[in-house]
């Protein structure tokens, strides 16, 4: 961390922990993160070309977001103490360098799925897995239709057994608080047993 | 999020910085909350108007990634002129809370679940 030349603290501001809102392009994470913050969704963009990226990288990004790569997010007051911001991470999982410490530091994360193309969240889920950084699953239903049952989206994603696997959708606020406390209700669990 | 500048924008943020692209500190991630410091240290100031719409915004206790998005500048720009005003005395930084996988702070994920519960 940083020399002690400098002030560090400020004791009258909060806590903060984040959780990741993550999973494909277009999955509904932005919507998450808008159904459950306090505020509107910010959004902070970080241009590509400090990474010194070829052109060819540019191939496959919506040709509006060419030059830059957005990270939107929100936050939740959880006591006047503690804030917890949600990040929904870069559709784009190769992009996440960008943004070096986001995961550092997170107590979890939402794997986000969409039931018609489930294989865009296996790069999400396979980051979170081989960093050990806990997660859950939420199928998020298009217009909220749930055509499969939780079991049968863990079969087709692998997901292991101690991971929850959840039916939510992304537009309703209820839904997501629930899927966040399931979360929060796992990290809980693994806590006790350590 | 202006939108028909995208060609400017690529440049304008780091001449903020005077070209700088790395910060000097490892500081300010993403959640670490900054703080103005009241009253102001008598000192040079900073003449640039980014360093001025800073201390305001952060005036009251603010997270990195906020300020990025209010100033709708790249956190890697923020995070340089951050560094100026923290080496200059007129910002605290607070870290975020530390996550221990190895040993999790039950008090602090119950905590987090209660808030949650009562949305």
């Amino acid at each position: 961390m940083a020399g002690s030349d400098v002030a560090t603290d400020a004791s009258s501001a909060p806590d903060t922990v984040k959780i990741l809102i993550a999973g494909g392009f277009g999955v509904g994470k932005t919507t998450m993160v808008g159904s459950v913050s306090e505020i509107a969704p910010l959004r902070t963009e970080e241009p590509l070309t400090m990474a010194g990226l070829g052109v060819d990288d540019l191939d496959g990004i919506e040709e509006k977001r060419a030059t830059t790569v957005a990270l939107d997010f929100g936050r939740i007051t959880i006591s006047r103490d503690l804030v917890l911001y949600l990040f929904g991470t870069p559709g784009q999982q190769r992009f996440w360098f960008m943004w070096n410490d986001l995961a550092l530091g997170a107590l979890g994360a939402v794997v986000l799925v969409d039931v018609r193309r489930p294989e865009s969240s296996f790069a999400a889920i396979d980051f979170f897995e081989r960093r050990g950084i806990p997660f859950v699953v939420g199928v998020n239903g298009f217009h909220g239709d749930h055509p499969y049952p939780p079991e049968d989206i863990r079969d087709a994603l692998a997901v292991p057994e101690h991971v929850q696997v959840l039916l939510c959708d992304a537009r309703e606020r209820e839904s997501c608080r629930d899927v966040l406390i399931a979360l929060l209700d796992q990290l809980i669990a693994t806590a006790v047993q350590t | 999020m202006g939108g028909g500048d995208s060609a400017g924008r690529l440049v304008r943020p780091f001449a903020l910085t005077g070209g700088r692209t790395r910060p000097s500190r490892a500081d300010f991630t993403l959640i670490a909350t900054v703080t103005a410091v009241d009253p102001q240290p008598v000192a040079a100031a900073p003449v640039q108007p980014e360093y001025t719409r800073i201390l305001r915004l952060c005036a009251e206790p603010l997270a990195v990634a906020e300020l990025a998005a209010r100033l709708d500048l790249p956190v890697s720009v923020v995070v340089i002129l951050l560094c100026d005003l923290l080496e200059a005395g007129r910002i605290t930084v607070r870290p975020p809370r530390l996550v221990s996988r190895t040993t999790p702070d039950l008090d602090l994920l119950k905590k987090v679940r209660d808030g949650l519960g009562r949305l």
